[in-house]
């Protein structure tokens, strides 16, 4: 039965984890998103839905038990905060190259170094530009909303497991902290054994008498076949972008100027649309879900006829190029953001859209 | 004789276990290795639990363990098995899990990972191959390096007051709780062989009983890295390497 | 309607809780709501804020530096937050340990002296009920009915019993509430 609740970003991503039949999560603990692993082992999923919870000694543990877990057909995940996040990269590239299916969750606090434990959106780079050693991408899911915190977790797995691919949620401490009405679903079975076995013939659950066994790696010492890995990876990709692109747009119709934003930014913008429109300033909103994929081919329809684009970001200026690429230069781009912990007011954000 | 009258299953005197594939090893000739994972194998054979057990390979000689063991493996980040081995566990309780990891996997830049998984009592198997030594990357000073040892990277010898100590972890581990067979082992004599089987056939059986962790040191040669032919390594190994690294068990469970 | 509030004060005089409870009688009446804290060092004593909205409509942003209205519980909250309220907008303190009182002109501003009533009559803990008290007497953003269940919500269940009493200090409030400058 569905059930209505008031509920923090980070508690919706726990509850959507029991609820959607995850069958693992490793962390540690880490501001702004330890009441992920306080609300799961308050909940205690082990006693009803048999979830393991168990809190790893480091990130790195965390990531590598993600690993372990992904690799034997698990649903599995794993969240974090910044400095937490450097820490699993080498891990995301492990899971990228062996192309297995897992989940994590990026609450972005500001840096670089331990930085400040407020809100920022300066791990675009690392995330959607490849934070790790290697060609891999990784599928980012940016929510604006603690409802989307809860359901981009389903989501998440749904992707992840269709493409045998990590998946990030990248969102930051307002929407982590932030309490929303939540639409909480009912408890789905977890998988059993059997169904993975059948179903992910790829999942190391033991060799038995009818198969060959099942390896998990990602080395290949051959150069020829590393890189047949890699054409892969890049085929796969492909059909990624072309199937999974994702973005929400605010009143472009009539608009002359657009801001793009994602998640809590996002938000911020959607008030500044009330603000600047109260002035008389046409002003539409286009909201990337995806982050990877990027929604370019909109971004270029409705940029290119503006008279001016503002990119707004909690960082010095990172999607800034994908909206460049996006609209070819056609159009003057600028950047607004602050940085550091630092969230802007909507009414700097609409004098920063008066410059344009 | 014929061929034919030669195979008969009387005149059997020694069968590969089906549990190593027929793969050819690329492990050095004379180096430990190839006897351990055999030992290994042959108990799985024997305790019929080869489509319940899984094997998490590390980074250094064994990285390619998974083309020989012929259960389901995972290939792990450098150090990180125990961490792997942890989750599947978790996942699979009634599976038989175990990492082999060599000593600059395990006690260097694992640590964290062995000290964690073994104090949290992890119900899986961990081997440990330790023979002083870097062997894939060429012959570099690991954590087990002996003092005066010369390697690549301590190439007058390890001095400890500039490189440290060598580590001692098998007895760290058996401090821990969750550790509840810890055992220091070789194979480089037919008796010893023998002695390690049990020892590595306990360990299993302690997953069986849902015991906690196993942990199986096996002290070994590395010819290659050590710059010695395999028969002399062997001699080396008992004179210098056992000095430090006595052999024996350092805490058994009932 | 959309009404957005900041609840600021020391951290242990129920800021969030307040601020949680009248977002969950919100949702309980079927508002679109928003809770916003302050978080990181003021969650270990100091001050503490939250960002209230509630909304017959999408919320747009849940970090805002403007707020129809205002509930102040000490000086450096005063200091901070009384140029944020909208001009014809709402400011209501609690006079208590305040030194310089609020001196704008183009906006309403009340007192609920919460504190002395609430040790007066031995209610130290509900005093942040109160203070809502002397909000919902102003505007009824939620019913007494959806208060209450709204309480049962926020409330763990071991507490339950001490909805009444709540109510009983909402009502209080809003008999304090004592006009210091009306437009």
């Amino acid at each position: 039965m569905k059930e209505l609740r008031l509920m923090k970003g980070n508690e919706a991503i726990a509850e959507a984890a029991i609820r959607c039949g995850c069958d693992g999560y490793f962390g540690y603990p880490i501001t702004p998103q330890s009441e992920i692993l306080e609300h799961l082992m308050k909940e205690k999923p082990y006693e009803n839905t048999g979830m393991v919870v168990l809190q790893a000694e480091s990130e790195v543990a965390s990531i590598n038990m993600v690993y372990g877990g992904a690799s034997v057909g698990k649903k599995v995940m794993t969240t974090s905060s910044s400095p937490g996040i450097s820490l699993m990269q080498e891990g995301l590239s492990y899971i990228s190259g062996a192309e297995l299916p897992a989940l994590v969750v990026n609450v972005v606090r500001g840096g670089p170094g331990l930085g400040t434990i407020q809100p920022s959106q300066a791990d675009y780079f690392q995330t959607v530009k490849g934070g790790g050693h290697g060609d891999y991408r990784l599928i980012t899911l940016a929510p604006a909303s603690v409802q989307e915190m809860y359901d981009f977790v389903e989501l998440g797995f749904d992707l992840a497991f269709k493409y045998r691919a990590p998946v990030m949620i990248l969102t930051d401490g307002i929407i982590g902290q932030v309490m929303e009405k939540v639409v909480v679903d009912d408890y789905k079975p977890r998988w059993t054994e059997e169904y993975i076995a059948k179903t992910y013939p790829w999942a190391a659950t033991g060799k038995t008498k009818l198969r060959e066994r099942n390896i998990v790696t990602s080395l290949y010492l051959e150069s020829a076949r590393q890189e047949q890995l890699n054409k892969t990876l890049q085929a796969k990709y492909k059909v990624v972008e072309e199937n999974e692109i994702r973005y929400e747009t605010f009143q472009c119709e009539d608009a002359e100027y657009l801001l793009v934003a994602y998640g809590s930014s996002a938000r911020i913008c959607q008030k500044v649309l009330q603000l600047a429109r109260a002035e008389g300033i046409k002003v539409g909103l286009i909201r990337p879900i995806t982050l990877w994929p990027y929604p370019t081919k909109i971004i270029h329809e409705v940029g290119t006829k503006m008279k001016g684009i503002l990119s707004v970001e909690m960082n010095a200026g990172q999607m800034i190029e994908d909206v460049k690429l996006a609209v070819e230069c056609k159009v003057p781009v600028k950047h607004y953001g602050r940085f550091g912990g630092i969230v802007p007011t909507p009414s700097e954000i609409l004098d920063a859209l008066k410059t344009l | 004789m014929t061929k034919e009258e030669i195979i008969k299953p009387e005149n059997l005197v020694y069968k590969k276990t089906p549990v190593l594939t027929n793969n050819v090893m690329h492990y050095c000739p004379g180096c430990g290795h190839g006897l351990i994972h055999r030992l290994i194998a042959e108990v799985i054979e024997e305790m019929d639990i080869q489509d319940k057990s899984i094997g998490v390979a590390p980074v250094g000689c064994a990285v390619l363990a998974y083309n020989y063991f012929n259960v389901d493996c995972i290939q792990a980040a450098h150090g990180r098995a125990p961490a792997l081995a942890t989750a599947i566990n978790r996942l699979y309780p009634e599976h038989f899990v175990f990492t082999y990891q060599g000593d600059g996997d395990l006690a260097a830049i694992g640590t964290a990972e062995t000290i964690h998984a073994c104090n949290r009592g992890e119900n899986i198997v961990m081997f440990f191959v330790n023979n002083g030594i870097y062997g894939m990357t060429g012959g570099q000073m690991a954590p087990t390096t002996l003092k005066d040892m010369k390697t690549s990277t301590s190439p007058y010898g390890r001095d400890l007051n500039i490189m440290g100590n060598p580590l001692k972890i098998t007895e760290l581990i058996a401090q821990l709780p969750g550790a509840v067979y810890v055992t220091r082992q070789a194979v480089y004599t037919p008796a010893l062989a023998r002695k390690c089987k049990k020892a590595i056939r306990k360990a299993f059986e302690n997953i069986k009983l849902k015991q906690g962790t196993s942990f199986v040191e096996i002290v070994s040669n590395c010819n290659s890295g050590w710059k010695l032919p395999p028969v002399k390594s062997n001699e080396w190994l008992e004179q210098n390497m056992l000095l430090f690294y006595p052999l024996g068990d350092l805490k058994i469970n009932n | 309607m959309t009404e957005e509030i900041i609840i600021a004060g020391f951290g242990g005089q129920g800021v969030l809780s307040m601020g949680k409870i009248l977002a969950y009688s919100g949702v309980m009446q079927n508002k679109e709501v928003s809770w916003m804290p302050s978080y990181g060092p003021e969650m270990r004593g100091g001050t503490s804020n939250v960002t209230v909205i509630i909304s017959d409509e999408r919320i747009s942003s849940p970090c805002l530096n403007q707020f129809d209205t205002a509930i102040i519980l000490n000086q450096q909250s005063m200091d901070k937050f009384e140029k944020s309220v909208k001009p014809g907008g709402l400011l209501i303190y609690d006079p208590n340990g305040i030194t310089s009182h609020p001196t704008r002109k183009d906006i309403n501003i009340y007192q609920v002296a919460g504190t002395d009533k609430a040790s007066e009559i031995g209610i130290s803990k509900l005093f942040n009920m109160i203070m809502l008290g002397g909000l919902l007497k102003l505007k009824p953003l939620v019913t007494e009915e959806f208060l209450k269940k709204g309480l049962e919500k926020s409330l763990p269940t071991r507490h339950h019993g001490l909805i009444p009493e709540n109510i009983k200090a909402v009502e209080i409030g809003k008999q304090l509430l004592n006009p210091y400058h009306v437009l």
